[in-house]
């Protein structure tokens, strides 16, 4: 037999890609990503602050540069991240100790799955990140400073 | 409607002797109702083009040789009906995330190998008698339950095709593997868990999962891999511990028959063989 075979694995579109997929799949993607955007803001947060280093005259003009609006988003944005990630990651740790995802059962047609099991917490989980991200919007948007 | 209706079917071609890469190829098929995804192939291949490829074997959801894309999503095209999924177009492509021998036909041979590889068999300690076993392994009903739901496997391949982490990492064990290897720790007859525990938590192993939940969702026989593998995690860090109770099922003495009188007398010509 030959073996030319044509290597159909999906790469990066096999979990960035959108699709005919369940809710918890989203939140798969969204957790890496922002997990992602969280490290990049981690790399910037570090680049911005060193400099410090090459005196006050090149930290003011840094300063005046982060005083730009645009960085008011990114910073919300940041913070819908964090929020997301953070709580999203409670949810997968407690799922990934086997504490959410029930029991083995005997399938019967229409079949449920741990995911049924597990969407009470999910709820949960996405209605206090929707509170925080609300919460943090106001403060940055219209808090006072 | 009771007449049926013509729907346009997109299949996938690919042939390793010409294609560079695969092509979509377009077919008008007539479609009654109860016609299956595989029934709709077997009309193309008679009536219009013969070079299709498809696999099938048992054509009733049993043997799991025919899991392809269908519309999008992993499943089998033997117990999928096309007028549920599509009502003027079909798409239907091979399963990815494995190799492409042909059109719709899959290499699922490195799924089995890792399948193999995790050991998914009864081991035991006491290894003689394992080998000439004397009496009967002693197991509960709710022991059976436990593993029960994760041994209907028909190694399809169609939770790997759905995982999103399976798409980028190659060496990945995969949802199907790990659920085997999760259905023997946990039967209560097997002794290898602690050997099968390595296997599974190395690099590329169980904990590249983070529940995206899909193999689940597309799973044909309701086997929940999702489940199956956090069910393991929290196995596996507790057998790290060394926490949590390992037991092994005991020998169990056959029930002694010498005064029991059946109602109905045996026929002579089995008795005593
Ligand atoms: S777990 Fe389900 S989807 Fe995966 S190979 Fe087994 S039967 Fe197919
Ligand atoms: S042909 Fe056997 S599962 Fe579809």
């Amino acid at each position: 037999m030959d073996n030319k075979q044509y290597d159909n694995h999906l790469g990066i579109i096999g979990w960035l890609g959108g699709g005919r997929w369940g809710v918890e799949r989203y939140l798969y993607i969204l957790h890496r990503v922002t997990g992602l955007g969280i490290l990049l803001f981690f790399l910037i947060h570090i680049f911005a602050s060193s400099m410090r280093m090459y005196g006050p005259e090149t930290w003011a003009a840094a300063m005046a540069i982060l005083k730009n609006p645009i960085f008011k988003l990114g910073e919300f944005f940041v913070f819908v991240a964090f929020a997301f990630h953070a709580l999203n990651g409670i949810r997968l740790i407690l799922i990934e100790l086997g504490l959410a995802v029930g029991k083995a059962e005997e399938p019967i047609y229409p079949y449920k799955s741990s995911l049924n099991n597990q969407r009470p917490l999910m709820v949960i989980v996405m209605v206090v990140v929707a509170i925080l991200i609300i919460a943090g919007g106001y403060n940055t948007f219209f808090g006072s400073h | 409607m009771e007449k049926g209706t013509n729907i346009t079917v997109f299949i996938r071609r690919f042939d390793p002797e010409k294609d560079p890469a695969p092509r979509q190829q377009q077919y008008t098929l007539h479609v009654e109702r109860g016609m299956t995804v595989l029934d709709g192939l077997h009309m193309i291949k008679q009536t219009q083009d013969p070079s299709v490829g498809f696999r099938f074997s048992c054509r009733m959801g049993v043997c799991g040789s025919c899991g392809m894309m269908i519309n999008g999503v992993p499943g089998l095209s033997c117990n999928t009906q096309i007028l549920d999924v599509a009502t003027t177009a079909l798409t239907l492509a091979p399963l990815p995330n494995f190799n492409l021998i042909r059109d719709l036909v899959p290499d699922l041979v490195p799924m089995f190998g890792v399948i193999k590889g995790l050991q998914p068999y009864i081991q035991r300690n006491d290894v003689e008698e394992m080998e000439n076993p004397t009496m009967e392994y002693f197991q509960t009903p709710h022991q059976l339950e436990e593993y029960l739901q994760f041994s209907y496997c028909i190694k399809c391949g169609s939770c790997m095709a759905a995982c999103p982490t399976m798409a980028t990492d190659k060496e990945y064990l995969g949802p199907a593997p790990l659920t085997q290897a999760y259905r023997y720790n946990t039967d209560s007859r097997d002794d290898a868990g602690d050997a099968r525990r390595d296997l599974v938590a190395a690099s590329h192993g169980i904990f590249n999962c983070h529940y995206a939940g899909e193999c689940s969702n597309v799973c044909p026989k309701g086997v929940d891999p999702a489940r199956a593998i956090q069910l393991m995690k929290k196995d596996l860090v507790l057998r790290y511990f060394g926490l949590g109770k390992h037991k092994c099922a005991h020998l169990c003495k056959k029930p002694d028959r010498s005064t029991y009188k059946p109602k109905i007398e045996a026929a002579p010509f089995t008795i005593g063989q």
